[in-house]
């Protein structure tokens, strides 16, 4: 029952010498021959190469020395992520056999820390969507229910770790594909800082908002592994040079000196059952000593059409590199230059990233940028300081995650503006660049996960995550059936 | 109906840094294709830009050489466009931050001094290469992309030029700038600077611009001024006959020594441009751009008014001296270690250019400029005339050894004693009767010749002004 | 706004994606759609705002000039569909496309 472990617990038994690495990797294959063709969370798992790793460690470990506590503990990467020698698809026909020659920075750093790879997971196809039902590679589900989604873009990393096929995860949020997915499938998700994490390695969809961030079964683990992954890379030119000071030892807070901001606006068209399982844990709070205080976010609105302004103008760019030329799919009905470019691309990509290469194309292109991309761009400006406003008054800001819980497999996925719309309240954190936590709060009526979601200021990991501990405490465990 | 040209040159100068603009590959030129890359230039999803501080430095050192204001705020943009040798299918180029705007240059052509604007300077990456298969069962192109990510340097001159002279004197402007500072090579054939012209035409006195042709596929300055001499004549013609001069872009043949539209219509692109995310922006304070300023050197028209200055030389030789740094540096030294500048100019130009593939590559000629200021010293006292004196430099330059050590082993001094001269003098007239009396009947020519004989007695060595002096008062 | 057909095909060609029948009508549908949803951006006052082309407070990142390592050709070739004499293969590059 080693899947059943969180990172402390699996430590120590390491640690002691009571397991090794190989019977953790055993414990989580066999789990994941058992379920995952229902879950469908992994693309690739090398048992082979995870082998390999897990009896390394245990060399390592039998040899004594310095070694990290969780050297050998297995985790699942997203697909997004470069892994050397490792096929790395973003869930793309146009990448299907794509094996990197380098290894993405957070992948050296999980290394670095000793964990082993236990394979890559499922996504929407170059992360984008809400859904993961545009992967190449077929749907994900949620273990909750498996007619049911379990959100995107990182869906598969959700699911695994839900479905304890992996006891953490990497992932990548761009608009809430961590957070949305993590609350879909009842496990803690963390977006960081922009900035904090490396993108060397993460393949780009929209570059500004991009961030690799991490799944968990507790905050711990959650935050644990974003300490693991977070520093400054030089290879990186947006990435920032801070202490990386939420190490879970160091996550301790004091509720009487947290001042937490709740905005209306994020409470509007939201399930009554998750308004109401948000509105009471914000009262127990209360009752148990924070300041709650009233907050306006008044540009919320705008921060869906702002967001799929630039991030679709960035992705029409980061995605003009899939021709076939260097690397991946080359359609082979192709006589000519133009056909090699417009049949790879056309062969190669589904119809979300279709559609968001469109769209993105059109709003950059001459006779629109003005009126479509640079006005997104000012709007973003409004939206940043609507933030910087709300921080000036408030430690942390808490609303829902979701406006629902999961949808229904083939709900969305013909709606491309309902689902783009459904990001509503995650979608802000990545234009201000901010942090955000999704922790699970409960069930609703139909036995689906609800999240609670912690906003805070650049770099101020640290106060969210040390909330999110608090809070998880007194919200009810949960786990799937399977 | 007098029609004038209007011309400007969009130049670009590969940055001769180690590594590329964006990524830390190599620059260096002529490797094995597909050698010099990474995942970075190559374009490998997931790569990120960092942003050569070297490369900064030298467009700078660039901008400053033009006379440009170096802008406190500038950025990067994607230029995007699909094309095999562009592996990100973008360009990551300037678009309306770039670091420099505005300058000039001063050129002379025809005679006349000129100031030719700068409209900006700006940073990009270079793409790679691709070459086109001849083989007709093959319809395939090869891409090499060793070269993209190089850092160039983007020129954009002002619409100041009027000739294909002024083009040519432009380019050769923009080298010598380029390459007193260290930035650049500059050598079209090998590809480190390039060349487009813009090239319209209107009537004299106008002050609207007609419509504009590109030329592009020009691999040398006089194919520039070929082009442009030829389109000149081209655009007017078709004036004269009524006909509309369309916007396009055109191709040099450097065979048929003629302009040719391409064969399918280039659409126009729209590139789409929007500021790079991955990327900083560029904000400079006064302080670093000061730094930089420290590193540049004195330029070719500055150290060219100061030779004419201090050295008291002529304007062609200043300009000669100063056209290249190193052979300035080389004439300045000879004239420190007490040669007369205008010895030194003279010697230099006349005896040592000649001797030299490569005048920047002075400093590993075998006759340092301490060797020279000495040859010339033993001029200047008579220990050796002239003649000898180039005799003497021959042996320096194939034996490295210095001018007093070569006179003494080969025994070259000149001869000066009078007594000595006089014998010399004495054989020559007994033995030349017949020259001695075409003299005193009048043939001047005679007294070269009877000289000469006195040379060729002495070796060479009689110093040629005594041994005139003494015959003429001989022979009278 | 609409996206017509026109439109579509002008931008699906700066993108090089070749859309059928079906989907260049899909798309004009749902991206005139999307394109009349975020015109929401109009009703923002933006006069006095500059754009946000960053988020965080970056400015001057630099690498020294130094060489690091390159990738072999062979690791390109394994890479690359097609590959040849060193070089990347690719149908004949034609002037003016």
């Amino acid at each position: 029952m080693l899947y059943k472990y969180n990172f402390e617990e699996l430590a120590l038994l390491l640690e002691r010498g009571e397991v090794r690495s190989v019977d953790i990797a055993d414990s989580f294959l066999k789990r994941i021959q058992n379920y995952d063709k229902k879950i469908n969370s992994f693309i690739t798992v090398d048992e082979e190469k995870l082998y390999l790793q897990a009896e390394e460690s245990d060399a390592r470990r039998k040899k004594g020395g310095e070694l990290s506590r969780y050297d050998g503990i297995p985790i699942a990467v997203k697909d997004n992520i470069c892994t050397k020698g490792i096929k790395t698809t973003c869930a793309s026909k146009i990448l299907e056999n794509f094996i990197p020659p380098y290894n993405a920075a957070v992948y050296e750093k999980l290394k670095g820390s000793g964990f082993i790879l236990l394979g890559k997971t499922n996504m929407d196809e170059f992360a984008m969507g809400s859904t993961t039902e545009a992967s190449f590679f077929g749907p994900s589900k949620n273990p909750y229910n498996t007619e049911k989604v379990p959100g995107g873009s990182s869906g598969g990393s959700a699911a695994a770790v839900s479905a304890n096929l992996a006891p953490a995860a990497i992932g990548s949020d761009t608009g809430g594909s961590i957070r949305q997915p993590a609350a879909f499938c009842g496990v803690t998700g963390i977006k960081p800082t922009y900035g904090r994490v490396s993108r060397y390695g993460l393949v780009a969809f929209a570059s500004s908002l991009d961030q690799i961030g991490t799944f968990g079964n507790c905050v711990d683990d959650a935050a644990l592994l974003l300490s693991v992954i977070s520093g400054y890379d030089k290879r990186d030119s947006t990435s920032i040079d801070v202490e990386v000071d939420f190490h879970p030892e160091k996550l301790r807070d004091d509720l009487n000196e947290i001042v937490i901001g709740v905005p209306d606006e994020y409470f509007k068209g939201v399930s009554e059952d998750i308004r109401n399982n948000i509105e009471g844990k914000l009262k127990e709070l209360e009752v148990n000593g924070a300041k709650i205080e009233k907050i306006s976010l008044k540009y919320i609105d705008y921060a869906v059409p702002v967001y799929y302004l630039i991030a679709t103008a960035e992705a029409s760019s980061n995605l003009a590199r899939y021709d076939g030329i260097r690397y991946g799919y080359r359609s082979d009905a192709a006589s000519t230059l133009d056909e090699l470019y417009s049949k790879t691309r056309s062969e190669g990509f589904g119809k979300e990233v279709k559609r968001r290469i469109m769209l993105g194309t059109f709003s950059l292109s001459s006779g629109y940028y003005d009126a479509y991309y640079l006005k997104a761009l000012k709007g973003r400006t409004l939206i940043i300081e609507d933030f910087k406003k709300a921080f000036s008054k408030v430690d942390v800001i808490i609303t829902p995650t979701t406006t629902t819980t999961a949808y229904n497999l083939g709900e969305m996925i013909n709606d491309p503006l309902q689902m783009y719309m459904s990001d509503i309240l995650t979608i802000s954190a990545n234009l201000a660049g901010i942090p955000g936590i999704s922790i699970p709060a409960g069930l609703d009526r139909e036995g689906l996960p609800i999240g609670l979601q912690i906003m805070g200021s650049h770099f101020r990991e640290k106060k969210i995550f040390g909330l999110a501990a608090i809070i998880e405490k007194i919200c009810e465990p949960i786990h799937p059936e399977i | 109906m007098e029609y004038e040209p209007v011309i400007g040159l969009e130049v670009h100068v590969q940055l001769n840094t180690k590594t590329k603009i964006f990524c830390s590959c190599s620059t260096k030129f002529g490797s094995e294709p597909n050698s010099q890359t990474c995942p970075v230039c190559l374009g490998l999803p997931g790569v990120l830009p960092v942003l050569n501080r070297e490369a900064l430095k030298k467009g700078i050192l660039a901008g400053m050489a033009l006379n440009s204001r170096i802008s406190q705020y500038s950025k990067f943009d994607r230029k995007n466009y699909f094309y095999p040798d562009l592996p990100k299918a973008y360009q990551i180029s300037q678009f309306d931050k770039p670091i420099c705007e505005g300058g000039y240059v001063e050129i002379e052509a025809n005679n006349k001094k000129k100031k030719i604007g700068i409209t900006r300077l700006h940073l990009e990456e270079d793409a790679g290469k691709s070459i086109h298969s001849e083989d007709p069962a093959r319809n395939i192109s090869y891409v090499d992309l060793n070269r993209t990510g190089v850092p160039l340097a983007e020129i954009v001159s002002e619409p100041d030029i009027r000739s294909g002279d002024e083009a040519y004197e432009y380019l050769q402007k923009i080298k010598s700038l380029m390459k007193y500072i260290e930035a650049s090579d500059c050598n079209m054939e090998e590809g480190s600077l390039r060349c487009d012209v813009n090239i319209s035409i209107r009537k004299k006195g106008a002050s609207e611009f007609g419509e504009k042709v590109e030329i592009k596929n020009l691999n040398s300055f006089k194919a520039v001024r070929s082009a442009i001499n030829y389109e000149i004549e081209r655009q007017t013609r078709m004036i004269q006959y009524g006909n509309k001069i369309h916007q396009e872009t055109r191709l040099w043949d450097a065979d048929k020594n003629e302009t040719y539209g391409m064969r399918s219509k280039e659409d126009a692109h729209d590139y789409r441009y929007f500021p790079d995310p991955d990327l900083a922006p560029v904000i400079l304070d006064s302080a670093f751009i000061d730094e930089v300023k420290k590193e540049l050197p004195e330029l070719p028209d500055e150290k060219r008014e100061r030779f004419i200055a201090q050295y008291n030389l002529p304007q062609y030789d200043a300009g000669v001296l100063t056209s290249i740094k190193q052979l300035a540096q080389y004439f300045e030294s000879v004239v420190e270690k007490g040669a007369d500048p205008k010895k030194a100019s003279n010697w230099i130009m006349s005896e040592l250019l000649g001797k030299i593939d490569d005048a920047e590559k002075i400093d590993a000629f075998p006759v340092t400029a301490e060797m020279l200021a000495g040859l010339l010293k033993l001029i200047k006292n008579n220990t050796i005339s002239g003649k000898i004196a180039k005799k003497v430099f021959d042996e320096m330059i194939k034996t490295g050894k210095d001018a007093e050590t070569i006179v003494e082993e080969k025994g070259l001094k000149q001869v000066t004693d009078t007594a000595e001269i006089g014998s010399m003098i004495d054989r020559v007239i007994e033995n030349n009767p017949k020259s001695v009396e075409d003299y005193k009947n009048g043939t001047k020519k005679a007294l070269g010749f009877l000289v000469g004989q006195v040379m060729k007695e002495s070796k060479g060595k009689a110093n040629p002004q005594m041994v005139n002096e003494i015959l003429v008062k001989k022979l009278n | 706004m609409g996206i017509d057909r026109d439109t579509i095909l002008k931008v699906s060609k700066l993108a090089r994606l070749e859309l059928k029948d079906e989907e260049i009508a899909e798309f004009s549908g749902q991206l005139s759609d999307i394109l009349s949803y975020v015109e929401k951006i109009n009703e923002l006052d933006t006069d006095t705002v500059k754009p946000s082309d960053h988020i965080v407070d970056l400015k001057n990142v630099f690498r020294d000039d130094e060489t690091g390592p390159s990738i072999k050709p062979e690791e390109i070739e394994k890479m690359a569909p097609q590959f040849e004499g060193g070089h990347i293969i690719v149908p004949k590059i034609i002037e003016g496309s």
